[in-house]
């Protein structure tokens, strides 16, 4: 590849960074699949409910379409897992080979939930026709909680690379002894568990809405449409809250175990106490350029008094320190910002619906949710972002270092072009086929909506 | 037997699902690539579409399986694997992409020509990626793994024995594939297609048989050791084997309402658990012991907890499914 001759690299640093492209683009392609994957069913199973007790038949429609999309969104959510987990061997050989007996139990458990959930799914999706209704509506419950489980181990495999423990390594660096509990149970399990699934929660509620807000937004103001955006909305809007103060926690957290990863993120250079907040800017080594600062507030946040002493970048030794400290600073702002502009709308949303049961009148709130689910998923990136860019240079914080855990194998660079393409192609495919089932849905028209368990549903209890 | 074994014996577990479920799936989209065009392979693959669809997923989670297994209870195995053979895993793993969204997007598209595209990548790829699955097994037991891992990148599979398990990988799942469409095609009622398959079934044994038949050649001259244990230790699998093998041409040539599925089954079993007796105790012959890449015994442990939870919790569940899917609980238009 010639062009690659231009940059300024050794092969093995070119590698690394190929490899690192590579993983960031796959995860951050998965992690949207994984978060329907999560919390769809929930969402599907509120209107399924609904739907049975009060004999709505446009609830069991909404059910229905969920169930049909995300087949489409789990099949290719399922495609993209299974590559990430041949990206284990393929682009960071080193990595499992040394710490695979220490976290990969966490893999391992995961996998069982994955299992289990393409089971029951495939159950409740093919199961609508010919199960009975409330045989229908069980056979999609364990999806709830296997989504649940799932994401958790992942999560706490994630996190177990922020905050390593629980194995012995003998001089060699060999891991000698595992203690599985504190690898799933370690520090950092709690915070980012929660923090991801409320996020999928979001993601899923917000992103579902939205789909429904641009069909309102273009007249289609029908009861299934109304529907189809308060179920997944009042669920979004109960995450939302709850997601503030984890994430808060998840700060805290981040501050005492991977101060690196704070300084970076909040633009800290000198450390000490009575530190300042900055909100946006550009991080440089003189300091922080077009930021809006709070005096103080820094310290606080982290505890609770602005005397808190807080690290900065300058006393992290310069080889373990994090890269682009402008793009760690920017993302944790903007999935902040976002956070709270989701919080802002689920309010009022919240307080327009205990006031009159019944959605904000204006377009603007139709407008505000429209864009939401988009902005669920970049809030959503820009934290892995921070998770992931902010632990480099490390991949075991504090044992192994990524270009270490990285493969010689040559021709990194050519599997990530491919990559591009072929999920370029993915992701192109995945949107057209959901369109194009929304178009036949739509074309078949509200009005005609029966009820999906049709044969049966006299006798349903 | 050594914890290490135990979990050794829980990867072929795994493997042994994948080599029978995975391999049928497979199997099917090799019928559905020479069904022949547009309205000639209409029928057959409506037949295949109906009895993949509720089932394919599930059948492929015995890959990760086996991917999580190898890398937690033998690291160094999964990283010596992953080092040298990345050209067909890599490959392998495009398959996979293309095949898992051929298939979702080739039902819910309307549009001819996109279908039949997606028609296209589902089947090509349904051959190729068991194919080079099959390499990396064939490199693995001519020893073309070394145990520090990155061995040479294309010679370690592009020599006969890789290649002939790759089409024995091929002929094998559409083997399996084809007698599991019988019984569809015969509980659907629908003779024409049975015979179809029957045919199918009857020559893709044929083929199956020769590709292992010439491999028995190649192990003898790329994997001594393998070979020697195969034909000694292994033998009574092989014989098994060729049994249920010969049993099935038997019922198949005869027409009879025999049981296939337990025979085809039992064949395919047998080679798997053959290979692991011939490789033992070797992870990688001859360079790596299952002792020697054991993880620690606590991680093991995880391992047999998860493996009982797994037979608890995802063999019941499993069974429902398809027991949903024969009894045509499960209606694959929706």
């Amino acid at each position: 590849m010639p062009l690659l001759d231009l940059l300024p690299l050794a092969a093995s640093e070119s590698n690394l960074l190929a490899a690192r492209e590579q993983m960031a683009f796959t995860l951050g392609f998965h992690i949207v699949l994984s978060c329907i994957g999560v919390a769809l069913p929930a969402t599907m199973l509120v209107a399924n409910y609904v739907g049975l007790k009060k004999g709505d038949e446009h609830a069991l429609e909404l059910a229905k379409r969920w169930s049909k999309a995300m087949a489409v969104t789990f099949a290719v959510g399922a495609v993209t897992g299974t590559v990430l987990s041949f990206e284990f061997g393929l682009l960071w050989p080193e990595f499992m080979d040394r710490f695979g007996a220490a976290f990969g139990v966490a893999f391992a458990i995961e996998g069982i939930f994955f299992f289990v959930e393409a089971i029951f799914l495939a159950v409740y999706i093919y199961g609508w026709k010919r199960l009975k209704p409330w045989a229908h509506f069980w056979s999609g419950v364990p999806m709830v909680v296997t989504g649940i489980g799932g994401a958790f181990s992942v999560v706490a495999a994630n996190a177990w690379m922020n905050q390593p423990q629980g194995f012995t390594l003998d001089a060699a660096g060999k891991v000698t002894d595992v203690e599985p509990l504190k690898v799933l149970f370690n520090p950092a399990t709690g915070y980012e568990s929660v923090h991801m699934i409320l996020a999928a929660y979001m993601v899923v509620g917000f992103l579902v809405a939205s789909i429904y807000a641009v069909g309102m937004l273009k007249g289609r103001r029908d009861r299934l449409h109304k529907l189809g955006l308060v179920i997944p909305l009042t669920i979004a809007c109960i995450a939302t809250p709850v997601q503030l103060f984890v994430g808060d926690t998840a700060a805290r957290g981040v501050a005492d175990h991977q101060p690196a990863k704070f300084a970076a993120m909040e633009c800290i250079y000198e450390t000490g106490p009575d530190q300042t907040e900055y909100l946006g800017g550009i991080c440089t080594d003189d300091g922080v350029k077009g930021a809006i600062g709070i005096p103080g507030l820094d310290s606080f946040l982290v505890g609770w008094d602005t005397d808190t002493e807080v690290t900065g970048l300058n006393s992290i030794p310069d080889d373990e320190e994090p890269p682009a400290h402008t793009l760690l600073h920017l993302s944790f702002d903007a999935m902040v910002g976002i956070g709270s502009a989701l919080l802002g709308l689920a309010a009022w949303f919240a307080f327009v619906w205990w006031k009159r049961r019944d959605i904000p009148r204006t377009p603007w709130f139709l407008r505000a949710v429209s864009i939401s689910g988009a902005a669920a998923i970049v809030a959503l990136w820009c934290g892995w972002i921070v998770t992931e860019v902010g632990r480099q240079p490390w991949i075991v914080q504090g044992y192994m270092r990524t270009s270490e855990a990285v493969t010689e194998a040559e021709g990194i660079w050519f599997s990530f072009a491919l990559v591009l393409v072929l999920y370029a192609g993915l992701g192109t495919g995945a949107i057209l086929v959901l369109r194009s089932m929304s178009r036949r849905w739509r074309e078949q028209g509200a009005e005609s909506v029966q009820s999906p368990y049709a044969p049966q549903s006299e006798e349903a209890p | 037997m050594s914890k290490a074994d135990a979990a050794a014996a829980i990867l072929w577990v795994g493997a042994t699902f994948y080599a029978l479920f995975g391999g049928a799936d497979f199997g099917g989209g090799f019928w559905d690539l020479v069904a022949g065009w547009d309205e000639r392979g209409r029928r057959p693959r409506e037949v295949i579409q109906r009895s993949l669809t509720p089932v394919w997923e599930a059948n492929h989670v015995w890959l990760i399986f086996v991917l999580v297994v190898l890398w937690t209870a033998f690291p160094p195995a999964f990283s010596a694997i992953f080092t040298t053979l990345y050209v067909p895993i890599a490959l392998a793993a495009l398959g996979i992409v293309l095949r898992g969204a051929g298939f979702a997007f080739r039902k819910s598209i309307v549009g001819l020509r996109e279908r039949r595209a997606m028609g296209a990548a589902f089947a090509i790829s349904s051959v190729l990626t068991p194919f080079f699955m099959g390499t990396v097994v064939g490199a693995i037991a001519a020893g073309n793994v070394p145990a520090e891992g990155n061995g040479d990148a294309f010679s370690s599979w592009l020599a006969p024995l890789p290649l002939l398990i790759g089409a024995m990988f091929v002929a094998s799942g559409a083997y399996l594939a084809a007698v599991f469409l019988v019984g569809d095609a015969r509980r659907a009622g629908d003779e024409e297609m049975e015979r179809y398959f029957e045919r199918r079934a009857l020559g893709a044994a044929v083929v199956a048989g020769a590709f292992a038949i010439a491999g028995l050649f190649a192990l003898h001259s790329e994997a001594r050791y393998v070979f020697d244990r195969l034909t000694a230790e292994g033998l009574p699998l092989v014989v098994l084997s060729l049994l249920c093998g010969a049993a099935l041409l038997v019922v198949l040539r005869r027409g009879g309402r025999w049981p296939l599925r337990p025979l085809a089954a039992g064949a395919v079993i047998a080679v798997v658990w053959g290979w692991g007796v011939a490789q033992f105790p070797y992870l990688l012959p001859t360079s790596l012991r299952i002792d020697e890449a054991a993880a620690p015994d606590a991680t093991m442990t995880i391992v047999f907890i998860v493996f009982a939870v797994a037979a608890v919790v995802v063999l019941p569940s499993l069974a429902l499914l398809y027991t949903l899917a024969q009894k045509d609980l499960l209606d694959a238009e929706h």
